[in-house]
């Protein structure tokens, strides 16, 4: 049993398990409060990574300091991703708050459509190469085999996300308001509390971790194009389904998940078939364990 | 009804101008940078930033009038909409039913003579897509069943035909039906598993379904030999002779024809039917009508297996008219296009369907120009039919049953209204 | 005589919540009976557990609808239920909105016709004359609950009244020998209440079907029940005629509250 290649392959599951946490995040937080699959959930993901790549490249002109245009990179990409959520919500969503369920789910399919192509024309259908803006942090230098400096990065960012996400639900008014929100919106609305506000929180909130995880795939696997928000966004989707949509530490649990299955069925089984692992284990879970592995099952009210 | 011109006012000029602006730093970088890292270059467009502008100005102003407009409606209001106008007007002009039937079966008929083999192969397809949106309609219009892998089905009827026909030689006649069949059992066999699921979750597993089947087609190389496909895939054969290409191409023109005539006979007859009923009241309130009796488990498997039967059809005429299948063809943007043609067209028409068809497949083949920006004006199609018209530009108009005189109702309509 | 339908320790159980707690419960053959208590008390649970829209946790669901033999239901799926006998309303109105008012009421016909896909696309003689005769059969009973005028209308379009009306006729083209009816009051003014009392009536006396009522309007249940029974947090807590329901101490205090409280 070659131990190298299995810690490879678990650094590896947990990098992409992190990446797909920051999407899944946005996705279960969605569905929580306003119980829509956010089908363009995945092109905030790509625009946050192609945002980050056109900042750093006129940015690269200037002679700057790489780990610098990397920081401003980033912060634009969320900034961006945040603000694209957050008109997303009120076009193709908000006015449709009351309606049928199938019509809020085909607005999003349309959005979806819609971004992937406006980057494509406003771009290219080119993979283009992202800069390697990050250097080799000497401390990782032992094992550097096993992980990168990318990868390194990857988690520790996801940690911190997760952990100031933590703190911001479960502490704060407004994470206190999105609970409420999730739970029953109309009483929520009667309390006081403006669910359009917390709706456009949440969707800004999911947004941000998207780009971030874009951001960071992009510069560990060095290029991207428009197509990828489609892959990783079902991907996310199904890892959130798998914890429990709507439940964030599902979401998480769900996305590692994923994440080691994928590196380790591909590592040892076949990788051609490497996203079909995601596609089985949406149809299986959502045929046998509907609410997923830490979701509660709904009951329908006659 | 608001009036337009209240928009003009410079309260709402400064909305519209803010949104505007939010537009053109949202687009920004997007929209304005366009980088090439591969060659490292770095192109600044600022002529899109003021199309941007000016663009999204008017598209908020639009925006919200429209928007206003439709809050302020009144659904029981009692001015009729254009559709039912043009329903009543045919109903009370008796002839005009058979003359409209004889135009158009002569306009079908002459087509391909007079139109040329280019046009009459994109009319073909036109006409695929009409078949295509009909089964699925079955499903998501009358089923309220949303499935985003329908084109699963579709690729079962193309391979079905282009393996048994590599392997076997079996002609095209002897395979439409068996490729037909193959996608009606597969549409059963989605079906079960699904069965309890809702809506999204239906939809999001009929997706997973789609592309495991397209990720099998391209990686199993040994059954579908792979992204490169199938190649020389015989033309339908009429008694065995053998045709050029401008004769097979008005051949099949008129297969479609008589698989779209037979497909809106199917569909009519379902529609006002007792399985048609309780498809429809299974769309309307699942709880409800399985309260009143309806089996939903077998009236789910039936949409499924029937909106795959008219697929797999559809799939092996499409293997016949390209000669050369691969997994490409099917890939979610299929499915997706399909669920256009129903959604836009008229969710739960007929007519709808064949209009949906004709615009979303003829209109990009006219505008040959704009057709990189297809997919864009469908996405957003696609939302602003949401937002404003959820049932689609053509309404699904039920049946109106006639009564002896004890009816008082105004509309005193025919049988077979639609 | 066999009781049209009886539970036995019937218990419905969600989690940690006792919906519904061990009811004994029976309808005899062509009685009006009601099924009253406060909000929350489980009687809507309590119907579903009977129609075979929940499957209950514990206890039977017995039916007799022939008066011959009983058949345990619990279990049984809602469609299944109806065949047996067993028709509903709902008290959230569940109509099929995008639906015509006639078609509403051919659904109910849905069980007892045979047409398939097969005889739809053919047209066969069966096929033609089974649809002729569900088209007259919907008028009649939409003749009968004084629907008729709205024929061709669509569901939704119909006054609230009416769309209440249309639920009991869709109920009714079910040939129930029970019916089910939740709520039917609801929302309605005093005259339209009187009206829905006369309908009811006449139902069970015209057609011989026992009636079920969840209501809260106490005027139109102490007039047209025979027998009432009681439930509070999912617990039958008094049976009786309607003057013995109306001065039970324990009835009072499950709607009032007890004095100790004041």
């Amino acid at each position: 049993m070659d131990l190298h290649y299995f810690f490879e392959l678990f650094i590896g599951g947990l990098t992409r398990g992190s990446i797909y946490a920051l999407i899944a995040l946005g996705y279960t937080m969605v569905y929580g409060i306003i119980k829509l699959i956010n089908f363009a959930h995945g092109e905030i993901y790509m625009i946050g990574a192609f945002t980050a790549l056109i900042i750093a490249s006129a940015l690269g002109f200037t002679g700057m300091n790489p780990v610098i245009i990397f920081l401003i990179a980033t912060i634009l990409a969320i900034f961006f991703s945040a603000a694209y959520g957050a008109t997303i919500e009120k076009i193709a969503y908000k006015p449709l708050r009351g309606s049928q369920r199938l019509s809020a789910l085909i607005s999003a399919i349309g959005m979806s459509m819609f971004l992937q192509n406006y980057v494509l024309l406003a771009q290219t259908s080119d993979f283009l190469p992202f800069p390697n803006l990050i250097p080799d942090f000497k401390f990782l230098k032992p094992v550097e085999n096993l992980i990168s400096s990318t990868s390194f990065l990857i988690l520790v960012t996801t940690a911190v996300v997760m952990i100031l996400l933590t703190y911001l639900i479960k502490f704060t008014k407004t994470g206190k308001a999105m609970r409420a929100t999730s739970q029953d919106a109309k009483m929520a609305q009667l309390l006081g509390i403006n669910i359009s506000r917390i709706i456009s929180i949440t969707f800004i909130i999911g947004s941000s971790t998207a780009a971030l995880g874009g951001v960071l795939i992009s510069t560990h696997i060095g290029q991207l194009n428009f197509y990828i928000g489609y892959i990783a966004g079902i991907k996310a989707f199904v890892a959130a389904v798998l914890g429990g949509i709507g439940s964030i530490p599902g979401a998480v649990l769900g996305s590692f998940v994923l994440g080691w299955t994928e590196s380790f069925g591909t590592g040892y089984i076949s990788s051609d078939y490497e996203d079909v692992f995601a596609f089985l284990f949406l149809i299986i879970i959502l045929i046998f364990r509907p609410s997923g592995i830490l979701g509660r099952p709904e009951n329908k009210k006659v | 009804m608001s009036d337009i011109l209240k928009y003009f006012k410079p309260k709402e000029l400064k909305k519209s101008l803010i949104i505007s602006l939010w537009f053109m730093i949202l687009t920004f970088p997007i929209m304005v940078i366009k980088v090439n890292t591969i060659e490292n270059t770095v192109l600044w467009r600022w002529g899109s930033l003021i199309g941007m502008g000016i663009g999204s100005f008017i598209a908020a102003t639009l925006w919200r009038y429209l928007l206003e407009r439709k809050n302020m409606q009144n659904p029981l209001s009692s001015k009729k909409s254009l559709q039912i106008r043009i329903i009543e007007w045919a109903n009370a002009n008796p002839k005009i039913k058979p003359a409209a039937l004889i135009a158009v079966s002569l306009f079908v008929l002459a087509f391909p003579f007079l139109a040329g083999m280019y046009q009459t192969s994109i009319m073909t397809t036109a006409l695929m897509y009409i078949v295509l949106g009909l089964g699925l309609n079955i499903v998501v219009g009358l089923g309220g069943l949303l499935n985003l892998g329908y084109a699963a089905f579709y690729a079962v009827g193309a391979y079905t035909y282009a393996l048994l026909n590599y392997h076997f030689g079996l002609s095209f006649w002897v395979c439409l039906p068996i490729g037909a069949g193959l996608a009606t059992i597969m549409g059963i066999l989605l079906a079960i598993p699904v069965l309890r699921l809702r809506g999204d979750y239906l939809a999001i597993v009929t997706l997973g379904f789609g592309e495991v089947i397209r990720i099998v087609l391209e990686n199993w190389n040994g059954l579908s030999f792979g992204p490169s496909g199938i190649a020389n895939i015989p033309r339908p054969g009429f008694f065995g002779m053998d045709m050029k290409l401008q004769t097979a191409t008005i051949y099949i023109y008129f297969i479609m024809i008589a698989m779209v005539v037979f497909t809106i006979f199917v569909v009519r007859r379902l529609e006002n039917s007792r399985m048609g009923r309780a498809w429809i009241a299974m769309r309307e309130d699942e709880i409800a009508s399985e309260s009143m009796g309806i089996d939903i488990t077998k009236s789910k498997i039936t949409t499924f297996a029937l909106g795959a039967f008219f697929a797999g059809m559809v799939g092996v005429i499409f293997a016949a008219k390209t000669t050369f299948i691969n997994p490409a063809s099917f890939t979610l943007w299929e499915s997706l296009m399909i669920l256009c043609v129903v959604v836009i067209g008229g969710t739960g028409s007929i007519v709808g369907v064949i209009v949906g068809a004709f615009i979303l497949i003829l209109l990009p083949e006219y505008l040959r120009a704009f057709s990189q920006y297809r997919m864009l004006l469908f996405g957003a199609l696609l939302v602003i039919m949401m937002v404003f018209r959820p049932g689609g530009i053509v309404s699904n108009i039920r049946k109106k049953y006639k009564f002896e005189p004890i009816q008082a109702s105004t509309n005193v309509s025919q049988k077979g209204a639609e | 005589m066999t009781p049209i339908l009886e539970t036995k320790n019937l218990t419905m159980q969600f989690g940690g919540l006792t919906a519904v707690d061990n009811i004994n419960f029976t309808v005899n053959p062509k009685e009006i009976v009601a099924l009253i208590g406060p909000n929350g008390a489980g009687k809507t649970t309590f119907f579903n557990c009977v129609t075979g829209v929940y499957k209950p946790t514990s206890g039977d669901v017995l039916i007799s609808p022939t008066g011959k033999g009983q058949q345990k239901i619990n279990g049984l799926k809602p469609n299944k239920v109806t065949e047996k006998g067993l028709a509903r309303t709902f008290q959230n109105i569940r109509l099929f909105q995008n639906m015509t008012v006639l078609e509403n009421v051919m659904i109910g016909r849905h069980s007892k016709l045979k047409s398939g896909i097969l005889g739809a696309v053919l047209r066969t003689k069966a096929t033609v004359a089974e649809e002729k005769k569900v088209v007259q059969d919907s008028y009649d009973i939409l003749v009968e609950v004084g629907l008729e005028k709205f024929v061709n209308e669509l569901a939704k379009n119909l006054p609230y009244g009416a769309q209440r009306r249309l639920e009991i006729a869709r109920a009714m083209a079910t040939e129930p020998a029970l019916l089910l009816l939740d709520e039917p009051a609801a929302g309605m003014n005093p005259h339209e209440t009187k009206e829905l009392d006369e309908m009811i009536i006449h139902i069970r006396d015209s057609k011989q079907i026992s009636i079920l009522l969840i209501e809260h309007d106490m005027s139109l249940v102490m007039s047209i029940s025979e027998n009432i029974f009681v439930v509070d947090y999912g617990k039958l807590i008094a049976q009786g005629s309607p003057n013995e329901i109306k001065n039970n101490p324990e009835v009072i205090k499950a709607y009032l509250g007890d004095d100790s409280d004041a």
